[in-house]
């Protein structure tokens, strides 16, 4: 790669107008995501709702010319959160049901 | 208080936080227009000053060098934290990993996941990897690719290969090589001061060619670190968490 042909700037080809869609369409689509996250009740379907939510965020900082938050949150937020929570609420399931099955020991 | 008293006291604030909320946005630019001069003045000397085609990572591990440091140790003291809390307590056992419900083996993950699993395990890696070395011209650097690397370690462990995840990433490997990249980081800055400059000051010699790896200097040694750090500490936070699963209490304490 030579010098001077780094100063040249790619065109921006997509019309204003698609990119202003799209970003009103992802918006919108985040915003929806974000109140499934609330609306769920169960919490492991919660988690997934949650999973979703973060995979659209991706593609929201994606649109807006962020690429570089676009791969920390695909993988922060569509994937090493949710598998954080769900292992928490398995360790929560676990404790639970070994409780259950000893009630009059006590658990102290 | 009363559910009426109750309720004007939220109107009141509702009406409050709107008001400083509107006032707040009416004084923001407009979308899209950026009125600062730092990014453009970055945009102008940012390739020919550190020879890295990807300005945000010039950013981030040249000209913010020491806010990243910070950032780094947040996540370090992060997953120390996560191993100190989830420590084995005094009496606690690990239970086999069977089934609770049927008392078989675990089952396996579904076929559709550990497809999942074997399809974007290998991409992952090497994005990962290519991301968190290739700094000087890529989007991103040490964190986005460190992040991405640990992914694959978790599918690995989403595909129902537990066994393999342990034994690629064992607790103690994962915290040695969490700590020495955490500090590799420091020991960059550090052989900066030694070299009479300041500290994160870019003391390597640039290279000749705009964007290749060895042409920025310090820029992709310290994404390296970042992203060996990255990965390592999201696996330890997982490795921790999966283990904790397979805990029960002890009889007595």
């Amino acid at each position: 790669m030579t010098g001077p042909a780094l100063a040249v700037v790619t065109p921006y080809t997509t019309p204003l107008w698609l990119m202003d869609a799209l970003q009103v369409l992802v918006l919108v689509l985040v915003a929806a995501a974000a109140a499934g996250v609330v609306a769920v009740r169960d919490p492991v379907r919660q988690v997934i709702a949650l999973s979703v939510y973060g995979l659209l965020l991706a593609v929201l900082f994606l649109v807006f010319q962020a690429p570089d938050v676009t791969l920390s949150e695909l993988s922060v937020g569509a994937v090493a959160l949710p598998v954080m929570l769900m292992l928490a609420l398995a360790k929560i399931r676990a404790r639970a049901k070994h409780q259950d099955s000893r009630p009059e020991e006590g658990d102290q | 208080m009363s559910s009426r008293a109750r309720l004007w006291l939220f109107a009141a604030a509702a009406a409050g936080f709107t008001a400083c909320y509107l006032w707040g946005l009416a004084g923001l630019p407009g979308f899209g227009n950026y009125p600062g001069p730092y990014g453009l003045i970055i945009n102008k000397i940012a390739v020919a000053q550190t020879n890295a085609t990807g300005v945000v990572s010039a950013i981030n591990f040249e000209y913010r060098g020491f806010d990243t440091v910070g950032e780094e140790f947040v996540l370090f003291v992060a997953a120390t934290g996560v191993s100190m809390v989830l420590r084995h307590l005094r009496g606690e056992r690990e239970r086999p990993a069977r089934d609770d419900a049927l008392d078989r083996a675990q089952s396996m993950s579904s076929d559709a996941i550990r497809l999942a699993a074997l399809v974007f395990t290998g991409p992952a890696a090497i994005v990962g990897w290519f991301l968190a070395t290739h700094a000087q011209t890529s989007p991103s650097g040490g964190f986005q690719g460190g992040a991405v690397l640990a992914t694959a370690f978790i599918l690995i462990y989403l595909g129902g290969q537990f066994l393999m995840f342990r034994r690629i990433s064992p607790v103690a490997l994962t915290d040695a090589v969490e700590a020495s990249a955490a500090g590799g980081f420091v020991a960059v800055g550090i052989a900066a001061v030694l070299a009479g400059l300041p500290y994160l000051a870019n003391f390597l010699p640039l290279g000749g060619t705009p964007g290749a790896v060895t042409s920025s200097g310090t820029i992709a040694l310290i994404s390296f670190f970042v992203g060996v750090e990255v990965a390592a500490a999201f696996v330890l936070i997982v490795s921790e968490l999966v283990e904790q699963t397979l805990l029960v209490p002890g009889e007595g304490r």
